[in-house]
C-alpha cells in the first residue's frame, strides 16, 4: 500500500519534473526567439557613426565587442561614444560621429591598444593603413570649390594630405577662364578618419565619410581596361599598332582635329591649290 | 512574512550592529561606482572602463569572463591583458564566493533589494512562480547566442551591464529595463530576478561553487526559529540546511553556491546563529567558532552597543 503510494507519488514528481522543466524551456525559448529578432535590428550601423580604427568588420565587431568602453576613455580626443540604449548604434558599441569630430589618427593608436578582445584589431599597428570609411564628395552642387571658388579646406586638413585627398585642376566653363581647383578623394589612402567632413565650411558638409561598401562600386571582373593592360604589358595585346591609311583623292589629306579633308602639304610646294595672291589665279594661263 | 526582518537584532544589539554588513555592502557597490565615475566626473583616472572590461591604474586588467567567453565564441581571440583579467576575476571569485559579485559588486542588486525592501514594508505579495534554475538556461541561451549568430545578443538586454555602463558612460534608455527588474521582483516574482533568472549571477555562482569565505550557522543551537534571515535572505532555500540540518548530520556550513555572501542573515539575527567563516577553519565541517560575527558575539555580550543610534 505504501509502496504504491510512494510509487505514484514518484511518477507525479517524475511528470511535474517534465512538466516543469518543458516549461522553463519554452519561456526561455520564446525570451530567445524574441532576444534573436530584436538583436537583428539592433546590430545594423547607421552610416552616420563610424567605428574606431582598427574595428573588425561590423559582423564580426558586434560579435567581439564587449562594449567596455576602455577604447573611449584611452582616446586622448575624447572623441569616440559608447552607444547608449536606444541610440541607433548597437548598444554599448564604440563610434564617433565625423561632423562633430573626426579621428585624430594618433601614431600609437591608444584606442586599439586599449581594447582587450581584438574588436579593435591589434594587428593594426599603422594608422595610414586604417579603414573606418571613405570620404566622399558627395554634394557637388553645394561644395563651392565646384563653383569655381576657393576652399580647400577639405584637402589642407587631411592627416593624408595630398594623398587621400588631391587637387584636380580644372576649366571653369561658367567663367571660361579661370580654374576650378577640385577636391578628388583616392580611395586607396583614405583611412576614413572624418577629419574633412569635421572641416568642411559649408552648414552641412558636402564631403562626408561613408562606410567603405556604400561608397565603393566595383566594375565588373570582366572587365579589362584596354590603356592599363597595354601599359602593363608594355604594347598593344591584340593586334600589332598599324597607322591607319584612309582612302583619300589624290594631293588630300584628313585633318583630324575638326577641319576634315584638306589638302596635302608637300614641303616645298604652296599648302594650297590657291596661291596667297588672288592676281596669280588671274594671271595664271588659260584662266578666264 | 514579517515585514521587519531584524528588528531583534536591532533593538537588543544596535542599529549598526544590525546593518553592518548591509553598511559594507553597500559601501563597496558604491565606493565602486566612485572609483569608476571619478574619472569622468571629475577626472580622477583611477579605474577606466566598466564592468565589462575595466584598466585600473593602467596596471591591472579586469574582464568579466562571462563576457569575454561570449566574445570568443563569437570567433574573437582576445589580447593578453583580455584573458589575464579573465583570469584574474575568475580566481578572485572563485576564492571569495561568484556571488559575491551580486552582494558586494553588481549595481542591479541595489534595485532589487529596493524591491525586496518595498515588497516587505508594502506587504506585496508578488506570488508569481518560476523555477529557480530558469537562470541556467538563460546562460546557455546568452552562450548560444554568439556562438549562433556571431552577435554578443545578450548585451542588447543585460540589466547588469546596461546599468553600469549607463552609470558612467550616459543610461540613454537603460532604466526602463531596471524599472522593468524592479516591478517584476515587486509584483511579478518576489527575489524574481536575481534569485531565478540572471544569468550573470548564474554564471559567477558556478565558478565560485567551492569558495573559501562562506557564512555558516554556527550558533545554530540558539535559533528561536524567528525566521528573520529566511525574510531577508535573497536565496532563503540555501539557509535551511545550514540552520535546520544538525539532526541529520548536516553542517552549519551554508554551502549552496547560490548564498551571494552579503552576509544579512548575520545582521538581522538577534542571537547571533550566523558569522563569516574561512575555508581551513571548516575542517571536516567541524567548526568551532565563526570568524567575524560568530566570535563577535561574546565580544557583544560583554560591550553591548545598544546605546548607539537607532538601537
Ligand atoms: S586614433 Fe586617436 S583620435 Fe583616433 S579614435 Fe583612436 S585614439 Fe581617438
Ligand atoms: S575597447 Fe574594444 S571591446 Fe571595449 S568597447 Fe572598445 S572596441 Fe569594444
Ligand atoms: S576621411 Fe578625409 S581627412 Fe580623413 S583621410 Fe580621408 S580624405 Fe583625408
Ligand atoms: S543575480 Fe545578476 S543582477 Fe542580481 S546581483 Fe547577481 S549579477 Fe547582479
Amino acid at each position: 500500500m505504501s509502496t504504491e503510494r510512494q510509487k505514484s507519488g514518484k511518477t507525479l514528481d517524475r511528470r511535474q519534473f517534465i512538466a516543469s522543466v518543458m516549461k522553463t524551456a519554452c519561456g526561455v525559448g520564446l525570451l530567445g526567439l524574441g532576444l534573436g529578432l530584436y538583436s537583428q535590428g539592433a546590430t545594423s550601423l547607421p552610416a552616420w557613426a563610424i567605428r574606431p580604427p582598427g574595428a573588425l568588420p561590423e559582423d564580426d565587431f558586434n560579435g567581439a565587442c564587449i562594449r567596455c568602453g576602455l577604447c573611449v576613455r584611452d582616446c586622448p580626443f575624447d572623441m569616440l561614444h559608447l552607444a547608449k540604449l536606444g541610440e541607433e548604434v548597437p548598444t554599448g558599441t564604440p563610434y564617433f560621429i565625423a561632423r562633430e569630430a573626426g579621428c585624430e589618427m594618433c601614431e600609437d593608436i591608444p584606442c586599439v591598444s586599449a581594447c582587450p578582445t581584438n574588436a579593435l584589431d591589434h594587428a593594426l599597428t599603422d594608422i595610414r593603413e586604417a579603414d573606418m570609411g571613405l570620404a566622399v564628395l558627395i554634394d557637388q552642387e553645394s561644395c563651392i570649390a565646384f563653383q569655381g571658388l576657393r576652399c580647400e579646406v577639405c584637402f589642407n586638413v587631411c592627416p593624408v594630405r595630398g594623398e587621400a585627398i588631391t587637387l584636380d585642376m580644372q576649366h571653369n566653363a561658367r567663367s571660361g577662364k579661370h580654374a576650378r581647383f577640385v577636391p578628388v578623394v583616392h580611395s586607396e589612402h583614405c583611412t576614413g578618419c572624418g577629419k574633412c567632413e569635421e572641416a568642411c565650411i559649408l552648414d552641412v558638409a558636402a564631403i562626408k565619410v561613408l562606410p567603405r561598401h556604400l561608397a565603393k562600386g566595383q566594375l565588373g571582373a570582366h572587365y579589362r581596361l584596354g590603356w592599363e593592360q597595354k601599359r602593363e604589358a608594355g604594347g598593344a595585346l591584340v593586334t600589332p599598332d598599324a597607322e591607319h591609311r584612309y582612302n583619300l583623292p589624290e594631293g588630300m589629306e584628313y585633318e583630324h582635329g575638326g577641319r576634315g579633308l584638306i589638302p596635302e602639304v608637300v614641303p616645298g610646294q604652296p599648302a594650297s591649290p590657291v596661291p596667297d595672291n588672288p592676281l596669280d589665279v588671274l594671271n595664271r594661263k588659260g584662266a578666264l | 512574512m514579517n515585514a521587519f526582518p531584524g528588528r531583534t537584532a536591532r533593538a537588543e544589539q544596535g542599529w549598526f550592529k544590525a546593518h553592518k554588513w548591509l553598511l559594507l555592502r553597500r559601501a563597496s557597490q558604491l565606493g565602486i561606482l566612485v572609483l569608476f565615475l571619478a574619472g569622468p566626473l571629475a577626472g580622477i583616472w583611477i579605474v577606466t572602463g566598466n564592468l565589462s572590461a575595466s584598466m585600473t591604474l593602467e596596471v591591472l586588467p579586469l574582464t568579466d569572463p562571462l563576457l569575454l567567453a561570449q566574445s570568443m565564441l563569437s570567433g574573437a581571440w582576445p589580447v593578453m591583458s583580455g584573458l589575464i583579467g579573465a583570469l584574474i576575476v575568475l580566481v578572485f571569485y572563485a576564492l571569495v564566493g561568484g556571488r559575491v559579485f551580486c552582494a558586494w559588486v553588481c549595481p542591479v542588486n541595489l534595485v532589487t533589494d529596493l524591491a525586496a525592501w518595498l515588497g516587505r514594508r508594502l506587504d506585496i505579495r508578488a506570488s508569481g512562480r518560476i523555477p529557480r534554475d530558469a537562470r541556467y538556461w538563460l546562460l546557455g541561451l546568452v552562450l548560444l547566442f554568439p556562438l549562433a549568430t556571431g552577435v554578443i545578443a545578450w548585451e542588447y538586454l543585460n540589466p547588469v551591464s546596461i546599468a553600469h555602463r549607463g552609470l558612467i558612460f550616459g543610461m540613454g534608455w537603460g532604466w526602463t529595463l531596471l524599472l522593468a527588474v524592479l516591478l517584476y521582483d515587486l509584483f511579478v516574482v518576489r527575489r524574481g530576478w536575481c534569485g531565478h533568472l540572471c544569468p550573470v549571477g548564474a554564471f559567477y555562482g558556478l565558478i565560485g561553487v567551492k569558495p573559501a569565505v562562506r557564512v555558516a550557522a554556527a550558533g545554530r543551537e540558539r535559533c528561536d526559529d524567528c525566521m528573520d534571515c529566511f525574510a531577508i535572505c535573497p536565496e532563503p532555500q540555501v539557509i535551511k540546511p545550514a540552520l535546520k540540518g544538525a539532526a541529520q548530520g548536516i553542517g552549519p556550513l551554508i554551502a549552496d553556491m547560490h548564498c551571494t555572501n552579503c552576509g544579512r542573515c548575520i545582521d538581522v539575527c538577534g542571537k547571533n546563529v550566523f558569522g563569516f567563516t574561512l575555508a581551513y577553519r571548516r575542517a571536516g565541517l567541524g567548526l568551532s567558532e565563526p570568524v567575524g560575527d560568530g566570535a563577535s558575539a561574546v565580544a557583544a555580550t560583554r560591550h553591548p552597543v545598544s546605546s548607539q543610534p537607532g538601537g
